[in-house]
């Protein structure tokens, strides 16, 4: 098997082009001395990677408008219909850049550039039939070249030739647009700091060379010879030795879309509840241990439980005491409704955001079954496959943001709900236990809000004082088993 | 090992480079992952020079759906019922039709360049092949690129992409077809595609007896009489990034939505909904035109006939709505957030009208318009 593989890669270093080769195999070899090819890499992912930019020596002129026609497709095919356009009418395409996609009888042609230049005309509308031989775009070029079709390609091997700028025998390499920029501002090339890859002068090397030509000391290049040493300025301190980097970054604007822009609507309903919040801490070393013992049990069921099963239940069993606590206000808040089922929700970070869906009837489930529920849940979650039914008629709140990291939070209530808790990591902290003996205790902190505008703190405290019960000692939940 | 694999004779190294100087390389490649075999032909066309050579793959992908490049996934195939059955979805860079690609279908591409570009003559490579290795079955090519079998039964489809410099076309040979599965995932129409359309081969039919391997290697060796050159077979993992640098972007790239439903051309949905309300029992109808461009549903407008609803929460649902993926679950999410902010009976309603709503999204099939 190695030995095919071995094989097959040196049958295919034989097959790759010379450049590609260079590049790929012995990238550190490339310097401003050699005679590379420069290669210029679009935006456009189909386009082929290796797109080769001929550069000219002519003055840069902006040349006649070329119709650029499509050409044969092979087969003695006629017409073609336009599938996707890559360029718009005032685009800048540089030869070989993809124009447009175009399919026929099954076969589906991307149609490159021949020349350098800006597109002024597109002939054709998404969908619209074209004709071959006919006009498909009209470039304005760059340069005097003639030629009107997007001749088939033979892969050139022989395009070793570049054009650069000799100057005291010294090659350096700009583009038409940067050469064009130092002529008229009478700069030589070759006394400007080279920024770019692999020794390239760029627009901002010009800029920053103007910028200083009043006086200070260009720093040494690395990869090229000043000739003329500068005029050095008495009382100027020396600039630093790396040219000082540019920052190219843009802000970038977008509108809010899809669930981000509804919930700017629920959050701005959320926070015109008044909220009033609650901590306490919960040592769930008990906890800990009957779900460590209760683990294989589940395993060999297929179901992974965590501890969230637990927090659910007892919480249903809160709030079969404290009913409040799982209502709805009305928008006038004329009338409370207490729920009747128990709809606990759990925050859940997906790829699209903070869903919450939540796990029907929690008041008739058993632990097992809630965990089962959360596996489902957590399934879709992860594959960002919820639907409706999952993510609404929540009636409280839980969120386990503890399984990030934090331990207090202050929870954001979510309407038509009017309490919700945020649960914090689980730390193995020091603790007094009963005969006063240090211990290591698991502790987790819980944060509650509630709506003040039906809840008191004592209903909270109280509530929570139970949960907590629940969980510290977990046998209890036995007692309540129907 | 598969049988795949333990029935090929490696080539030595001297036999492939004989090979190389007549012209023609066979390959076949190790994967059965449909986006890695796509990014393979795809490095190939980029990287390989073809100016006087030409190369031949043959590749396999477990259970996938193909579609072309300027397809339209949710017109082709039930999307909800290929995520159920766990089948990916992949869109090729080549144009022309879907195809179900699974174990029991072989693919075969031919590389060359341009000017070498010969459909008729590549499907002739194949049919020749296949009667040298069942002299007693008839197999033919017709004109629209398909290959038939006893004049009605489509056993191939072909497809091809051109650049600049290479082309390559490829075709599907099936030898053995899960035809159920098959039925459930792509749409009616994309069963039949041409105007007097072959049926597709129906899982009982005993079409090639042909083990595989012999298949293999007598589809390989089809170069031989039409091509000039017998060329020994060698095997290709697509995962190996040493071998191909850059192979492995090139996968992420066609797995990705963007490139998968993104390059959907613009498309429209119009249809009539009804909507009842459990509690009033009033009823009502409403127009839906939705128009969906890149993927992303652009714009979507619902018209009542009766007033059903207040007029800012329809402005609010198409507002949440638009410029989201045309995805039933992105949508789910952003609706289900609009729908906590609202009580009794405009929450209701918009709960049924968002339900329905979400069941149509990705449904269309006899509603769909192409622009």
């Amino acid at each position: 098997m190695a030995a095919v593989t071995r094989g097959s890669f040196i049958v295919f270093r034989r097959l790759l082009s010379q450049q590609y080769r260079c590049r790929c195999f012995r990238p550190q070899c490339v310097s401003s001395g050699r005679s590379v090819q420069t290669l210029a890499f679009t935006r456009d992912r189909t386009q082929r990677r290796f797109a080769w930019r001929t550069l000219h020596t002519n003055t840069v002129n902006y040349g006649p408008v070329v119709q650029f026609k499509l050409s044969d497709i092979g087969e003695g095919i006629m017409e073609v219909t336009v599938k996707e356009w890559y360029v718009k009418e005032g685009d800048k395409v540089s030869q070989f850049d993809s124009i447009c996609e175009v399919q026929s009888d099954k076969a589906s042609v991307t149609i490159t550039s021949r020349y350098d230049g800006v597109i002024r005309k597109l002939y054709y509308e998404v969908d619209a039939t074209a004709q071959v031989g006919m006009p498909l775009v009209d470039i304005e070029t760059e340069s005097k070249v003639i030629q009107e079709e997007d001749v088939v390609e033979t892969p050139a091997m022989d395009q070793e030739e570049h054009t650069h700028q000799e100057i005291k025998g010294h090659k350096t390499q700009a583009t038409p647009a940067v050469r064009r920029l130092a002529m008229e501002n009478n700069i030589k090339l070759s006394e400007v700091v080279a920024t770019g890859k692999d020794g390239r002068i760029l627009k901002e090397d010009i800029l920053n060379f103007l910028s200083k030509q009043t006086g200070a000391i260009l720093p040494p290049a690395p990869m090229q010879h000043i000739q003329t040493p500068p005029p050095i300025p008495v009382a100027i301190k020396p600039a630093p030795a790396m040219p000082k980097p540019m920052f190219t970054g843009k802000d970038v604007t977008e509108p809010l879309k899809g669930f981000h822009k509804a919930m700017v609507k629920t959050m701005t309903a959320a926070l015109k509840i008044p909220h009033f919040g609650y901590c306490d801490e919960v040592d769930l070393s008990r906890l800990v241990r009957v779900r460590k013992d209760l683990q294989p049990v589940t395993q060999a069921q297929g179901v992974k439980l965590s501890y969230m099963p637990f927090f659910i239940k007892a919480a249903s069993l809160g709030l079969l005491h404290f009913p409040s606590l799982n209502a709805s206000l009305d928008d006038a808040c004329q009338n409370i409704t207490y729920k009747a089922s128990h709809n606990i929700g759990l925050a859940m970070d997906t790829s699209q955001g903070l869903l919450v869906p939540n796990v029907k009837n929690v008041q008739m489930l058993s632990v097992l079954e809630i965990a089962l529920e959360l596996n489902r849940l957590q399934t879709l979650g992860a594959a960002g496959q919820l639907g409706t039914a999952d993510l609404t008629g929540g009636t409280f709140t839980l969120s386990n943001i503890g399984s990030i990291g934090g331990t207090y939070a202050k929870p954001v209530i979510l309407p038509p709900e009017v309490a919700i808790g945020a649960l914090g990591k689980i730390q193995i902290l020091p603790r007094f236990d009963a005969s006063g003996q240090v211990t290591a205790a698991h502790i987790m902190k819980v944060s509650w809000s509630a709506d003040h505008r039906i809840i008191d703190g004592a209903t909270m405290c109280r509530f929570s004082n139970l949960w907590r019960e629940y969980l510290e000692t977990p046998e209890q939940m036995l007692l309540h088993l129907k | 090992t598969t049988p795949l694999l333990s029935s090929l004779s490696y080539p030595s190294l001297k036999s492939c480079l004989v090979a190389v100087r007549k012209g023609v390389l066979i390959f076949q490649s190790k994967s059965t992952d449909i986006h890695q075999n796509l990014a393979l032909e795809d490095w190939i066309e980029s990287n390989v020079d073809l100016t006087n050579r030409r190369l031949f793959l043959l590749w396999r992908s477990r259970a996938a759906v193909v579609i072309g490049r300027h397809q339209n996934p949710w017109a082709e195939c039930n999307q909800e019922a290929m995520r159920n059955a766990g089948v990916p979805l992949a869109r090729r860079r080549s144009g022309g039709g879907t195809v179900y690609h699974d174990i029991g279908n072989l693919n075969l591409t031919f590389f060359s360049c341009r000017k070498l570009y010969d459909r008729q003559r590549n499907l002739k490579a194949v049919t020749d092949a296949l009667r040298r290795a069942r002299p007693e079955l008839d197999v033919r090519a017709t004109e629209r690129l398909d290959i038939v079998l006893d004049g009605k039964y489509k056993i191939s489809g072909s497809a091809s992409r051109l650049s600049r410099g290479a082309s390559y076309h490829h075709c599907t040979l099936l030898h053995s077809a899960d035809g159920s599965a098959l039925r459930s995932v792509l749409r009616p129409q994309s069963l039949v595609s041409t105007a007097t359309p072959p049926p597709v081969l129906s899982p009982d039919d005993p079409i090639f007896d042909t083990s595989f391997p012999k298949l293999l290697n007598a589809v390989s060796f089809c170069f031989s009489p039409e091509f000039g050159v017998s060329s020994p077979l060698a095997v290709l993992d697509p995962s190996d990034e040493s071998l191909f640098p850059g192979i492995g972007r090139i996968a992420s790239e066609l797995r990705s939505w963007e490139w998968t439903f993104g390059k959907t051309p613009k498309f429209t949905v119009q249809t009539e909904i009804n909507l009842s309300d459990d509690l009033t029992l009033e009823r009502t109808t409403a127009q839906l035109h939705i128009e969906v461009k890149n993927g992303l549903v652009s714009s979507i407008d619902v018209t009542f006939q009766h007033q059903w609803l207040p007029q800012r929460l329809i402005h609010e649902l198409c507002g949440v709505l638009t410029g989201e993926r045309f995805c039933p679950h992105r949508a789910a999410a952003a609706v289900s957030a609009l729908i906590r902010s609202e009580r009794d009976e405009a929450q209701r309603r918009l709960h049924d009208l968002s339900t329905l709503l979400l069941t149509l999204w990705g449904e269309f099939t006899e509603n769909l318009q192409r622009e």
